[in-house]
């Protein structure tokens, strides 16, 4: 590539101070290129800290260290030539669609003639013409997002800062919009150079950027970047397309089998600072049941089972890790395996399924073991929720505390390994009453 | 009824047709006669004292329409006050934390102390600033109503602009509008439906105060201002008890004109900047509206939309995204306040003899009890009717509008007539005149109890009837536990409304007739009658000291509890 990047990042790192010392880091290390006329994806589960880059970018938050250079400037709040699209369509209820597309021209100052045309001329482009004089209530999600891409395209943005835009909608409804958008930007219709998309929807990403930057999670780091090769339009069948879903999803799983490849063992080594994921028992139970059965008979494609479940990654990978920390399954490069007690648990009934997985909860899950340790010892058999939360700060966020205990609770009552009574918020041996 | 679609085929203004439409004719109509009263009304303003002291007050009810016009032009430039205050205070409080420090929580105990107490204070202060007219009385009886009101709507602001949905805050960073443009095209718009909806609130609780501080009596000084609330002082001391019907009439009637007049085409208006209305959602709707909607009005009000438009699209060069941190030297001020009120109070206190002080005391204890043996007769009384009420849609549609006047009219608007039958029996008045304290206050109870219930989800009202949960178990399971973060907001608001009534309630005349409960309120409105001021602030203090006290150790608590469990 020959042209100037419209923007580079460096060595950005953005960490919040946790309230007993020491920091939360979030985004850690990123930098990345954009250059005119592509389409770059961010792609990472939630807390992967991509819509956190994202706002950086906006200039909406500042980062802790690093620096984001837009047009060999660098961005100290929101930049002129740079526009969002909010996952939420963050459409202002009380200005029509014509009003809510005139909003940032207004910002600028510009004279009523040329805004009134401007205005009509993104809505025209964007297909909500006959549409200028409704509320958004009156909307379909679909046509909101719409007058979210005329609002940010009015301003003619160099850059377009897209926060999962489709993930609102709708399947059907997201792949027309794509469809339309990619269209335009073909044309060369938009009035834009380059577009930056965050999303966590994997055949999003294929479909739409040039290039992919995968995040991971706790902190985010870009641990891969996938060129996307394939000529436009794309075909989510054409074996080139799998192939790349495939790899991402590989690389996804990767991260975990690089580390898993400096233990002795194929299990993540869990220990009380290991943040866990939420996921229900119900889930749980039920992605064993679905590999153990035919067609997979205990080991699975993720993408697969991924399209077959209709679950998004941010849906499935916490079931599968969960399974992995609890050893009833084994994830790698991108596939999943049961175990043999992942076996036993899916054939057996509901009493069996409970003791086995009490014993794994109580074996391989410190936090689980610690805290039935402790009801144990004291004479009352019961402790407040506080105690386990502090303990747990020592180790994390009070926000990934808070969800880690959220996850062992559920199991543990699954389990019925102990009891946890809400009003007063603590953990007993005893069930209610 | 169903709210209107929202884009109504519309012509411009003035240009479809030169003739008056019958539309035009009507709002014409409308605004001539309120110039017209409100001139009027506004006349006596400027005239010498001595006119409103010595000239008793003529009790012809064709003289009421004007009492009723000054009495709502003193509402509705308390109103105006308000309003202004609110627009100072907020965005102040809000936008700076070091000023947001100390002002939240001044209005947080502003709002819930007494205000009636005060009254007596405040007009001999109006009284020397602008002496021997009848504007310093007019003053004083405006800032009384204001007291009343400002607080509220200045509380509802401040938390809508801490509400402003994140991503739309997001969205107007990223398009860059200024921080001047974002308040008047986003904060404000979001905020303007509860405010519309705390106005209404305040307006209904202002009539109460209205008729207690148009006729005063401080000390020496007495005067009474041209209105319907000094009708009625009149009415009592000749013991006419028609004009006293005359009034009350005359009361509802102004009520009715000012919900309809003001406050529907404001509510119905608002509606447009709710940011959770789905389309077909029942909405209000608004007969002034429409008129001012389809007549030419449009055209006079046009300029002040222009205005407003012109007021937010000016992008003023800085964007503001910085917001100033709470220095701890101005977290000080707060604590340092209060120690110099401690140290006035302390001072004022050194002077009363030890005995007097614990005499308010017990006094206040006295009314506490009666505050909360009130509260706890009303739940007994209005939980089951609101419940049944709130369980039949076709009654509730009746009953809510019909609860929201009664808890608009002044209740001590009433009391004369109550106190016929204690006279007449020779009852114990320690008793029997605490029932005129819950009296107006009631009200609030008994409608938030209805909303509570309508918010009932339909779903478990039929889980309930299909598992066959009926009688005492419905209400312990279902019916209570649904209504009870309502019914607080209701006992906080209706225990509120009881201790500033206690003022008047606990002191009440006809004629040459007194009757007096023993309390804090009789001696607030005793001490306030002899001019006695050292006792007046004693009684006073007293007064903020248990409300604010009860407000931290009872309600509070509670409110949290019921949000934690309920919600």
């Amino acid at each position: 590539m020959t042209s100037a990047p419209l923007l580079s990042i460096r060595h950005l790192k953005r960490s919040f101070s946790k309230p007993g010392g020491g920091e939360l880091v979030v985004l850690d290390d990123v930098s990345l290129e954009l250059r005119p006329g592509e389409i770059v994806g961010l792609l990472g589960r939630s807390g992967s800290g991509k819509s956190t880059l994202l706002r950086a970018i906006a200039g909406l938050s500042r980062p802790s260290a690093g620096e984001i250079i837009y047009r060999e400037q660098p961005i100290h709040g929101p930049a002129p030539g740079i526009a969002m699209v909010f996952q939420s369509f963050a459409l202002f209820p009380w200005l029509t669609v014509l009003e809510n597309v005139q909003l940032g021209l207004e910002a600028l100052g510009l004279p009523r003639e040329e805004i009134r045309s401007r205005a009509i001329a993104a809505i025209d482009l964007i297909g909500l013409d006959g549409f200028e004089s409704a509320y958004p209530r009156e909307l379909s999600g679909g046509m909101r997002q719409r007058v979210g891409f005329a609002r940010a395209l009015v301003v003619h943005p160099d850059l377009l800062l897209m926060d999962e835009p489709f993930s609102a909608l709708d399947v059907l409804t997201a792949e027309t919009l794509r469809t339309d958008l990619l269209e335009l930007w073909a044309e060369n219709q938009l009035p834009i150079k380059s577009i930056l998309l965050v999303t966590h929807n994997i055949e999003e990403a294929v479909l739409m950027c040039d290039r992919i930057l995968i995040f991971s999670t706790n902190p985010g780091r870009i641990i891969s970047e996938i060129a996307v090769g394939l000529a436009q339009p794309r075909d989510r069948l054409d074996p080139m397309f799998r192939d790349l879903v495939e790899q991402i999803y590989v690389a996804m799983t990767g991260g975990r089998a690089g580390r898993l490849a400096t233990q002795p063992q194929q299990f993540p080594q869990v220990g009380m600072g290991t943040i866990l994921p939420h996921a229900s028992t119900n889930a749980l139970a039920g992605l064993m049941e679905e590999v153990a059965d035919a067609p997979y008979f205990g080991k699975a494609d993720l993408p697969e089972i991924a399209s077959k479940l209709h679950m998004e990654i941010d849906d499935l990978f916490p079931v599968a890790e969960s399974l992995h920390m609890l050893r009833f399954a084994v994830l790698e490069g991108g596939d999943m395996r049961l175990t043999q007690e992942g076996r036993n648990f899916a054939a057996a009934e509901l009493d069996e399924r409970k003791s086995l997985f009490l014993k794994h909860l109580l074996t391989y899950i410190p936090i689980a073991a610690h805290i039935r340790r402790v009801l144990d010892e004291r004479l009352t058999h019961t402790a407040p929720l506080s105690r386990f939360q502090d303990e747990l700060e020592d180790h994390m966020s009070p926000e990934a505390a808070r969800s880690t205990l959220r996850a062992v609770i559920s199991w543990g009552r699954y389990a019925e390994a102990f009891a946890y009574n809400e009003d007063g918020a603590g953990f007993s041996l005893e069930n209610p009453e | 009824m169903a709210r209107k679609p929202r884009s109504e085929p519309s012509l411009p203004h003035g240009m479809a047709s030169l003739a008056p439409t019958r539309w035009d004719i009507g709002a014409a109509l409308l605004v001539l006669a309120l110039l017209a009263i409100m001139a009027q009304a506004g006349r006596g303003t400027f005239a010498p004292l001595e006119s409103i002291t010595q000239v008793p007050l003529s009790l012809d009810p064709w003289r009421l329409p004007y009492y009723a016009a000054r009495t709502a032009l003193r509402m509705m430039v308390a109103l105006g006050c308000s309003t202004l205050f609110t627009f100072l205070y907020a965005p102040l409080a809000a936008k700076y934390r070091g000023a947001g420090a100390l002002l939240v929580p001044l209005l947080d105990i502003l709002q819930s102390v007494p205000v009636l107490g005060f009254i007596s204070i405040t007009i001999t202060f109006f009284l020397d600033l602008i002496p021997g007219r009848v504007l310093g009385a007019e003053l004083a009886a405006i800032f009384a109503i204001f007291t009343s009101q400002a607080w509220n709507m200045a509380f509802s602001l401040y938390q809508s602009l801490h509400t402003v949905p994140a991503e739309l805050v997001e969205a107007s960073l990223s398009f860059r509008l200024s921080g001047w443009m974002r308040f008047w095209r986003l904060e404000v718009p979001f905020a303007l439906p509860s405010l519309v909806w705390n106005m209404m609130v305040s307006v209904a609780g202002g009539w109460f105060f209205v008729v207690a501080s148009e006729a005063v009596t401080v000390g020496h000084t007495r005067f009474a201002l041209p209105g319907i609330g000094s009708y009625i002082a009149t009415a009592i001391a000749v013991n006419d008890g028609r004009a006293l019907i005359w009034a009350i009439l005359a009361m509802l009637v102004l009520i009715l004109l000012i919900d309809q007049l003001l406050f529907r085409p404001l509510l119905a208006w608002s509606e447009r900047f709710r940011i959770d209305a789905e389309p077909g959602e029942p909405g209000y709707s608004s007969f002034v509206l429409t008129l001012i909607r389809r007549s030419r009005i449009g055209t006079f009000l046009a300029p002040l939309a222009e205005l407003w438009d012109r007021i937010g699209r000016h992008p003023a060069a800085a964007i503001v995204t910085h917001k100033e941190t709470a220095s701890p030297r101005m977290q000080a001020v707060p604590v340092l306040l209060l120690l110099g009120a401690g140290l006035v109070l302390g001072h004022y206190l050194i002077t009363l003899p030890r005995g007097e002080i614990l005499a308010t005391l017990v006094d206040g204890l006295i009314t506490l009890a009666r505050v909360f043996a009130l509260v706890a007769l009303a739940s007994v009384i209005w939980v089951p009717v609101g419940v049944w009420i709130g369980l039949r849609p076709r009654f509730g549609r009746i009953f809510q509008p019909l609860v929201q006047l009664l808890a608009a009219f002044p209740a001590n608007l009433l009391y004369p007539l109550l106190i016929v039958p204690i006279l007449v029996h020779r009852l114990d008045a320690n008793i029997w005149l605490s029932p005129l304290m819950i009296l107006g206050a009631q009200w609030y109870l008994l409608f938030n109890i209805i909303v509570g219930t309508q918010a009932l989800p339909h779903e478990l009202r039929q889980i309930a009837t299909n598992l066959h949960v009926t009688g005492w178990l419905w209400w312990r399971r279902v019916g209570l536990p649904a209504i009870f973060p309502y019914f607080l907001t209701g006992a906080i608001t209706a225990s509120g409304g009881a201790w500033n009534a206690a003022i008047v309630a606990e002191y009440v005349s006809w004629g040459d007739r007194v009757l007096v409960a023993r309390g804090l309120g009789a001696t607030i409105a005793e001490a306030a009658r002899t001019g006695d001021s050292t006792r007046l602030a004693l009684g006073i203090g007293v007064m903020c000291l248990l409300v604010i006290v009860v407000n931290r150790l009872v309600w509070r608590p509670l409110y949290a509890y019921a949000e934690r469990k309920f919600r």
